[in-house]
């Protein structure tokens, strides 16, 4: 999983007294008697990169179009700047939006895209020429100028679309989907290079993506939507360690999930009889729960060790057959299959050329440190 | 030798003739007979002589004598359309009605072209029908049936006193207005559906960018839907124009006597005055002049179905 640290070295959102710098305060937007968006309340702060990650129809992209001023919320209010934005057309409001179509005018070249939003406002000509130049330059498009759009490779169009959306200085940029189109490897050079270009500008981002890869490596905070509510908002490696529902458990990254009962519930420590395991999970931080509660404990697959000898003590300690390998390269994949037919994931770092291999059908034990799971109550 | 040996060559192929030749020559086969020869026909006309004879024109080829052929090329028929000031009134007249006509379908063609575009998918079929259901009847009976609407004791003018704007009835019918409404309202779906079929392509996101922008509505509109749909405005505007400079039937019927334009000189010419050269004189004009417009249309197509803009 590739985290970055944000951009952001402090983190405002801590900070009691930290002026938010776009507020969503309990926005609903219906289509009919669909909730798109339900009952949303956020608060982003300046500088941030935040990532609206959801699956398709969670209502992250009309959550963005709301920013955007492309729709209006049903009922709640969103500030930006400290400005109430109901009413405010997209054609006055201090935010910009990189579509997912990039929606580049494809009868005029690149030079005329991004001066665009410049003409409109009126910028003096050689004001215009310059800060065009500037933009293409950021975006490595100088020698691209005088193309039109449909001339350019994916890579370039997503590039363009960002210049232009950049070039008047907003104080939010919107983007939706924003690397959706292009290749893997292109992908991941651009997610660094929006990251730079976000330091350089200190533009606000919120950023609209069902990849929860892309929220990881660009986001100062993503904000996890599940049927329009935002299920939980953290930095990256909060959202990851310390997912607070299955959902989210099971959305970011991959994950096993235990059902058990609590039968020892202690400030310290708890103890989860599991059924599908036929194991006890000893998790050593205190939770709440009501006793004898049914609930889940999340371990995530590179946290599991696997070996062929039984560890000691009995918590926390399961054993299987290997059904499956995947061999990625810098890691493995191993799905092994308990007794009760649970199938658990464990990944492994490939770290040695000539390990002696792990292989189909062969028993192993499982373990996890107690530190490992996240208990979810729901 | 192989059991399988050669297949036996058809027929037809024999001669050079394929399928694939075939399907290929139908159309030029089929121009040849519907278009080139009867223009051969026509051009030929235009350079005789008239006469008192069935046709009413002498031959251009004649044998004179044992062994010599004859060729009469009669360039009179053209001089005489440049010496009488009725051709080239009838002619300009005819060009200024068709571009003032193509100019009100472009202004009345474009809202309810993009109308349809931007309705709903279900809408839109219902509307597309309507815009093509004039077509099922005849043109003529269509144009019958404004001089129902706007003849002295019409609709029009029953309906204008009955509300009492108006005490006597106006003259609608045989003035240029109602030529006007005539043309107007028949070419108007060969302005709306190229045009329809333009905007239906486009992409509404490119709108909310430009508003994203800075745009109003109407600048985005301007600045980019307009030159976007500057192809589908063109092919339009060819539609309605090339057969509206040629049009007798509407102008005939509903522009009285005072509507001079070509294609009823042409007529009079041809039925009333039995004058074939003088009329293919003036139908061989009138495609000179007419070309220029069907090959910039053509170059407009070719660059639509290219999709470059």
């Amino acid at each position: 999983m590739a985290s970055t640290t944000g951009p952001i070295k402090a983190a405002p959102w801590k900070d009691p007294d930290a002026r938010p710098f776009v507020q969503v305060e309990r926005v609903t937007k219906s289509f009919g008697d669909f909730k798109a968006v339900d009952d949303v309340s956020l608060k982003i702060y300046k500088g941030e990169i935040f990532c609206l990650l959801g699956a398709s129809g969670c209502g992250k992209t009309t959550l963005l179009r709301m920013l955007g001023g492309f729709e209006t919320p049903s009922s709640g209010r969103i500030l930006i700047d400290g400005e109430d934005m109901t009413g405010v057309p997209p054609y006055e409001r201090p935010v910009n939006m990189m579509f997912q179509s990039y929606a580049l005018f494809p009868h005029m070249t690149v030079e005329q895209n991004v001066a665009f939003g410049l003409k409109q406002d009126r910028v003096p000509k050689s004001e215009i020429a310059d800060r065009v130049a500037t933009m293409l330059g950021l975006v490595k498009l100088k020698d691209f100028a005088k193309r039109k759009p449909h001339q350019l490779s994916g890579g370039q169009k997503q590039r363009v679309a960002l210049a232009r959306s950049l070039v008047k200085r907003p104080k939010l940029l919107l983007l939706d989907e924003p690397l959706g189109a292009l290749d893997k490897k292109l992908r991941e050079n651009t997610q660094f290079e929006l990251i730079s270009i976000q330091d350089k500008l200190g533009v606000t981002f919120v950023v609209v993506t069902h990849d929860q890869e892309e929220a990881m490596t660009l986001a100062s905070r993503i904000g996890v939507m599940n049927q329009g509510e935002i299920v939980q908002a953290g930095t990256p490696s909060e959202i990851y360690e310390f997912p607070s529902s299955k959902f989210v458990a099971d959305f970011v990254g991959s994950v096993n999930i235990f059902e058990g009962k609590l039968i020892e519930d202690e400030p310290e420590y708890v103890r989860i009889a599991s059924e599908e395991l036929r194991a006890t999970i000893y998790v050593s931080h205190g939770i709440s729960a009501a006793p004898e509660a049914v609930v889940w404990a999340a371990v995530r697959p590179e946290k599991i060790f696997m070996s062929t000898v039984a560890p000691e003590g009995s918590d926390n300690v399961v054993r299987g057959a290997v059904q499956d390998i995947a061999y990625l390269g810098d890691l493995s994949i191993y799905l092994v299959k308990l007794a009760t037919g649970k199938v658990v994931r464990v990944t492994q770092p490939n770290t040695s050329r000539h390990a002696e291999a792990i292989t189909w059908d062969q028993q192993v034990y499982l373990t996890w440190d107690p530190s490992s799971p996240v208990v979810v109550t729901r | 030798m192989s059991s399988g040996g050669r297949r036996p060559t058809p027929f037809l192929e024999r001669f050079g003739v394929t399928g694939r030749a075939l399907v290929v020559a139908l159309p030029f086969v089929w121009l040849l007979l519907f278009f080139v020869v009867p223009f051969v026909i026509v051009l030929k006309i235009s350079f005789s002589d008239v006469d008192l004879a069935i046709p009413p024109y002498k031959p251009l080829l004649e044998w004179v004598g044992q062994n010599a052929l004859a060729i009469h090329l009669n360039f009179n028929n053209y001089a005489f359309l440049f010496t009488d000031s009725l051709y080239v009134n009838a002619l300009v007249n005819s060009l200024k009605v068709a571009a003032i006509s193509t100019l009100f379908c472009l202004v009345i063609g474009y809202p309810m072209a993009y109308g349809i575009a931007r309705a709903q998918a279900r809408t839109r079929n219902l509307l597309l029908l309507l815009v093509i259901l004039p077509f099922w009847t005849s043109l003529l009976l269509r144009v019958y049936a404004w001089i129902g609407l706007l003849k002295a004791n019409g609709v029009i003018n029953n309906l204008l006193i009955w509300v009492g704007l108006i005490h006597e009835p106006l003259t609608l019918l045989y003035t240029p207005l109602a030529m006007y409404i005539g043309i107007v309202y028949s070419y108007l779906p060969f302005m709306i559906l190229p045009l329809y079929a333009n905007l239906e392509k486009m992409d509404w996101q490119l709108l909310e960018a430009a508003e994203d922008l800075g745009c109003r509505p109407y600048q985005a509109f301007y600045k980019i839907t307009l030159p976007l749909s500057r192809n589908g405005m063109l092919a339009g505007s060819m539609l309605v124009f090339i057969p509206a400079v040629g049009e007798f039937v509407i102008p005939a019927l509903l522009g009285g006597p005072n509507a001079l334009m070509i294609g009823r000189v042409l007529w009079d010419e041809f039925f009333s005055n039995r004058a074939w050269p003088v009329a293919s004189a003036v139908a061989m004009l009138l495609l000179v002049i007419l070309v220029p417009f069907m090959m910039w249309y053509q170059s407009v197509q070719a660059r639509e179905s290219a999709g470059a803009k």
